[in-house]
């Protein structure tokens, strides 16, 4: 089979965070880790075309998946396989697209990510397969993939023997058993301490009970957090980069704004010369402090919280969000505004 | 509430008050629109901010964005 690997501007070798504006293209040869993908899967498939894109457009630009996989498909692909984007969101999310885009066009199509990128619950249409969590583990995350590309090829389902995750599309067919039996078999396993197997897995979404709302802005103390990795210059904390494991708080008391260099962003997941140039973009001191003497808002906080949301583990960031809220409670804060990346 | 870019996420995990912004690496910045116009723009997109936490939701429920 004829196959397209997308990839995103980094793995393409087109350049770091200062290309993820890069617009979609294609060359008609496989690139990077599709150097390997490719040599797994011969002599049988061919990568015929690296289809790729700029992390960042890819967010912007929903429209830029369509127009992958039409090109994809006029340099002759038959099949898409798209990453590993491991815990990557925005590359798990243009991953996303791209195989939800070639599953609506009609093509078979596959991607991999690790089970908590966000891109996961993005995808429509098309089978995901496991990857590591980063790029550490790029070997064994492309010979799952090709593996399960190999299936895919021979017009096979994936399983959870494949490494698949995700939604799995339901589809009608003859059971061996009636449903009692299968239930109560179901049952005698789990009470012999075996599998967690259900029939119809649930998707787990959190429950998220709103908070009511403010009665009055003007007479409330607020917050200001962000998982925008915002730091005081040099980071003296040391925050990591990426799969943040801590959270820092500064005082704001006597600041009218985060000035540039005195504050940067050491966040590991996009270009920070945007935030590094003007901070307030990722934490907006100065337009709160302004409508704090206007009186539009009551009272902010003293200092903020902030982590760099970048491969952070869920349990990480369920922590965070645990301990931030607690926090604030302690002051009386009633209300918290986060910025996110 | 949180100011983002990537709504589709945040409505995802559950986030009750969302307001759109335009960037993944300035949640609360455009630097397209020069240092005056961004400012106001950050001024405004903050009073959504504001207008969202003091509306009862009963649901993720995305607020309109900031304008020019």
């Amino acid at each position: 089979m004829r196959i397209a690997h997308y990839l995103n501007q980094f793995f393409a070798g087109v350049g770091g965070e200062d290309a993820a504006d890069a617009g979609p293209e294609l060359r008609q040869e496989p690139v990077g880790p599709g150097r390997k993908l490719a040599a797994s899967l011969a002599p049988e498939h061919e990568v015929v075309a690296t289809i790729f894109c700029g992390d960042d457009h890819a967010s912007t630009h929903p429209e830029f998946a369509a127009a992958l996989v039409e090109q994809a498909r006029e340099a002759g692909a038959e099949l898409l396989i798209a990453g590993p984007a491991f815990t990557s969101g925005r590359y798990g999310l243009a991953c996303a697209r791209v195989v939800s885009a070639a599953a609506e066009a009609g093509m078979p199509a596959l991607a991999a990510m690790h089970p908590e990128n966000p891109g996961v619950a993005e995808v429509q249409g098309a089978p995901i397969v496991e990857s590591g969590a980063t790029a550490r583990e790029m070997r064994p995350s492309l010979e799952r993939l090709a593996a399960a590309a190999r299936r895919l090829a021979d017009g096979e389902e994936l399983t959870a023997e494949d490494g698949r995750i995700g939604a799995v599309a339901r589809r009608n067919r003859m059971a061996d058993l009636n449903a009692a039996q299968r239930a109560v078999a179901l049952v005698r396993d789990r009470l012999r301490g075996g599998s967690e197997a259900t029939e119809i897995p649930l998707p787990s979404f959190d429950q998220v009970t709103p908070a009511a709302p403010l009665a009055d802005p003007a007479a409330a103390l607020i917050a200001l957090v962000t998982e925008g990795g915002l730091v005081p210059a040099g980071n003296p904390d040391r925050l990591q980069s990426a799969r943040a494991t801590k959270w820092v708080r500064h005082s704001l008391e006597g600041r009218d704004s985060v000035a540039a260099g005195e504050f940067e962003s050491v966040h590991g997941g996009f270009s920070t010369q945007w935030a590094n140039a003007e901070p307030n973009r990722i934490l907006p001191l100065d337009v709160a402090r302004e409508m704090e003497r206007e009186g539009a808002i009551g009272k902010l906080h003293t200092e903020y919280f902030g982590t760099t949301g970048n491969g952070t583990t869920v349990a990480d960031a369920r922590r965070f969000g645990l301990e931030w809220a607690a926090e604030l409670r302690r002051a009386h804060i009633q209300a918290a505004i986060l910025t996110a990346t | 509430m949180i100011l983002c870019n990537l709504v589709s996420i945040a409505q995802r995990v559950g986030a009750p008050r969302i307001v759109p912004t335009r960037g993944i690496p300035y949640p609360a910045g455009d630097p397209s629109l020069g240092p005056d116009g961004e400012r106001a723009w950050r001024r405004e997109l903050l009073g959504q901010a504001l207008t969202a936490l003091s509306t009862a939701v009963e649901e993720p429920t995305v607020f309109a964005g900031a304008s020019e």
